[in-house]
């Protein structure tokens, strides 16, 4: 039998040799298409930098795609495949399903991306990454989506076929691991997602090669934001896990309770994906009972899945960290947590970040009246940097830190410099969110290259106080895109001039030990916390979450009021 | 990571309880599939375009 498992000496994880090449392979390439969004990101700040106004109209609409399709489905994508064979076959400790299958995949994505880049660098493809009809791309820019979308579907059912040969080689006891089911949840959103891409770009490829005579443009909306905003989902469910997976990786951490972290999962597979119809909430086609049952993620359940995420996994951290004597006050976990260990630090800026910033503002934003507001602002960018580049970008480069040196079998270069890297993106995505939100807030239009209106009919001037959101905003990119750099660099520079770490790899034809299940809490949590909390810091930390959600909704209805009087 | 902390103390457990019925459900993937795709098709796809289809066509 041909050597296929390899155990690493520093980590314990069990790696099939054919799902490690194709971690790396989709890492890399998750990697690389970071580099190349986030720089397009810049370029995008830097126009609407009001006084530096880099590129001219045409070249900004141009690089916009560009960074939309870039990094909202390429980036994220690569890197949530290579999350998936992450948790079936190394959590799981099983081979891969289909090997070579999952080749062709990668191979698919790979080329729709080039495709589609090249689409766009040709010129004939300025239409935003949510390309509404009947604005006319190229067809190769459809072509390049759907063939992209079909690999990552097929990474999917990689996921799906291996977790069936992991339970019927019965490679683990029990039920799969917390990990392992987050990232579940994210494929079964993934799968929907790239379905109802398929509904609705297969037909508007036909159209852009003349074999329709139309697409209507609001069942486009409908369905297209089916995949446009359900993909940002298959975002939350991957990042969640991985806070999962690097509690337990920094601290040892045990989730407070495995029953309701599942049930919270449950709640993202049933209702999150409902929440793409916040980008309808002024189309006129749909009713309001559709915007307000949908937008409300059915009832706010999903939202009700985040907050408990959002409150167990830096329960688990503290309970963890107050078992190994950090009991003192409400913080002392927290404080001398390891902040300078950038796999904890970007992990927490992300729970932060996602919580504070994207969270609140979706879900607020997300109110049929609040929405008049900030409908098609510069606000609504501001709060997807919140979700997607603080949330789940900020935890993909933590798991990074941890998981590229274990592929690669080699030490992280420049340490010291990683240790920076969390707080510069993280710190610099956050000021653009804000800085965005503030524009948005004061009207500023989204996707729109001049905000003086140069030249228009009518004239029309934002406040100064507008133009200057706008300047922090780019100064805040230079720092955010430094923080991407270095992670970018290190990640590269690890990968080809890493010291080698460790014995080389011996790949055994022997099966792996079973995947036990966690041992039952014995002990429970006597002498920890304070009073009846076992962790009274995260629950503070909770309700301070709390007020400001709750300040902040009525704000925004207080300025609603001052703006739409009624007599 | 190291996934087998429980070992000792989850082979020597009894196992012959009966899987609560929530459990069955979370542990069979393809039961989660299905309802993860039938529950966003039905409330936001096939209600979101019945509504449209549903608009009078201008004269």
């Amino acid at each position: 039998m041909k050597p296929l498992f390899r155990t690493c000496p520093k980590s314990g994880l069990v790696l099939h040799r054919d799902a490690e090449n194709l971690i790396k392979a989709n890492a890399v390439a998750a990697v690389v298409f970071l580099a190349v969004g986030g720089l397009l990101g810049l370029l995008v700040a830097l126009t609407r930098w009001p006084s530096v106004h880099l590129l001219d109209a045409q070249r900004f609409y141009q690089v916009l795609t560009g960074h939309g399709v870039v990094t909202l489905l390429v980036w994220v994508i690569f890197f949530e495949i290579a999350v998936l064979y992450f948790c079936s076959a190394v959590l799981l400790r099983c081979r891969i399903a289909m090997p070579r299958v999952a080749w062709t995949a990668f191979v698919l994505m790979l080329v729709g991306a080039a495709i589609t880049a090249v689409a766009i660098i040709q010129g004939g493809s300025s239409v935003m990454m949510t390309s509404y009809v009947p604005m006319p791309a190229s067809p190769l820019f459809y072509l390049g989506l759907i063939l992209f979308a079909v690999g990552a579907l097929i990474g999917c059912f990689i996921f799906l076929g291996t977790l069936v040969i992991a339970r019927d080689e019965r490679t683990y006891e029990g039920s799969i691991p917390l990990v392992t089911f987050g990232a579940l949840s994210a494929c079964i959103i993934a799968i929907f997602t790239i379905a109802s891409g398929a509904i609705i770009l297969i037909p508007t490829f036909l159209w852009s090669v003349g074999y329709i005579g139309s697409v209507d443009p609001l069942m486009y909306r409908v369905i297209w934001w089916a995949m446009g905003h359900s993909s940002q989902q298959i975002n939350v469910a991957a990042h969640v896990s991985v806070w999962y997976a690097i509690a337990a990786i920094v601290f040892g951490a045990k989730p407070l309770s495995e029953k309701v972290s599942r049930g919270a999962f449950l709640l993202y597979i049933l209702f999150i994906n409902l929440a793409s119809a916040h980008h309808l909430l002024v189309d006129p086609g749909v009713g309001s009972e559709w915007k307000i049952f949908n937008t409300s993620y059915a009832m706010y359940l999903a939202v009700l899945a985040s907050l408990v995420h959002g409150l167990t996994v830096p329960g688990s951290i503290e309970v963890a960290q107050r078992k190994k004597g950090l009991n003192g006050g409400l913080f002392e976990w927290l404080r001398k947590a390891p902040w300078g260990n950038p796999v904890f630090s970007g992990m927490f800026l992300s729970l932060v970040g996602f919580g504070f910033i994207g969270g609140i503002s979706g879900v607020v934003m997300g109110v049929e009246q609040i929405n008049f507001l900030v409908h098609n602002t510069i606000y609504v960018p501001g709060h997807f940097h919140g979700t997607v580049a603080i949330g789940t970008t900020l935890a993909f480069m933590a798991l990074s830190f941890w998981l590229v040196p274990i592929l690669f079998r080699r030490e992280l270069i420049w340490p010291g410099l990683a240790k920076w890297q969390p707080w510069l993106f993280g710190i610099g995505t956050a000021l653009q969110a804000f800085f965005m939100m503030g524009a948005g807030t004061l009207g500023v239009s989204r996707r729109h290259w001049d905000i003086a209106f140069t030249d228009a009919l009518f004239d029309w001037a934002y406040s100064g106080l507008a133009y200057t959101m706008m300047a922090l905003n780019g100064m805040s990119a230079l720092m955010a895109v430094t923080g991407g750099l270095l992670f970018v660099l290190i990640m590269v520079g690890t990968i080809f001039f890493g010291r080698p770490s460790g014995v080389p790899a011996e790949y055994s034809a022997q099966r792996p030990a079973t995947l036990l299940p966690p041992a039952p809490e014995t002990g429970g949590h006597a002498g920890i916390g304070m009073g009846w909390l076992v962790a009274p810091g995260t629950f503070v930390l909770a309700m301070f979450l709390l007020v400001i959600f709750v300040v902040y909704y009525v704000i925004n209805y207080a300025y609603l009021a001052s703006l739409w009087k009624i007599s | 990571m190291n996934q087998n902390d429980g070992g000792k103390a989850g082979a020597g457990q009894a196992n012959d309880e009966p899987v609560p019925a929530m459990q069955r459900v979370l542990d069979n993937p393809f039961l989660l599939l299905f309802l993860g795709i039938t529950v966003p098709a039905v409330f936001y796809i096939i209600w979101g375009v019945m509504e449209i289809a549903n608009i009078p066509i201008g004269r």
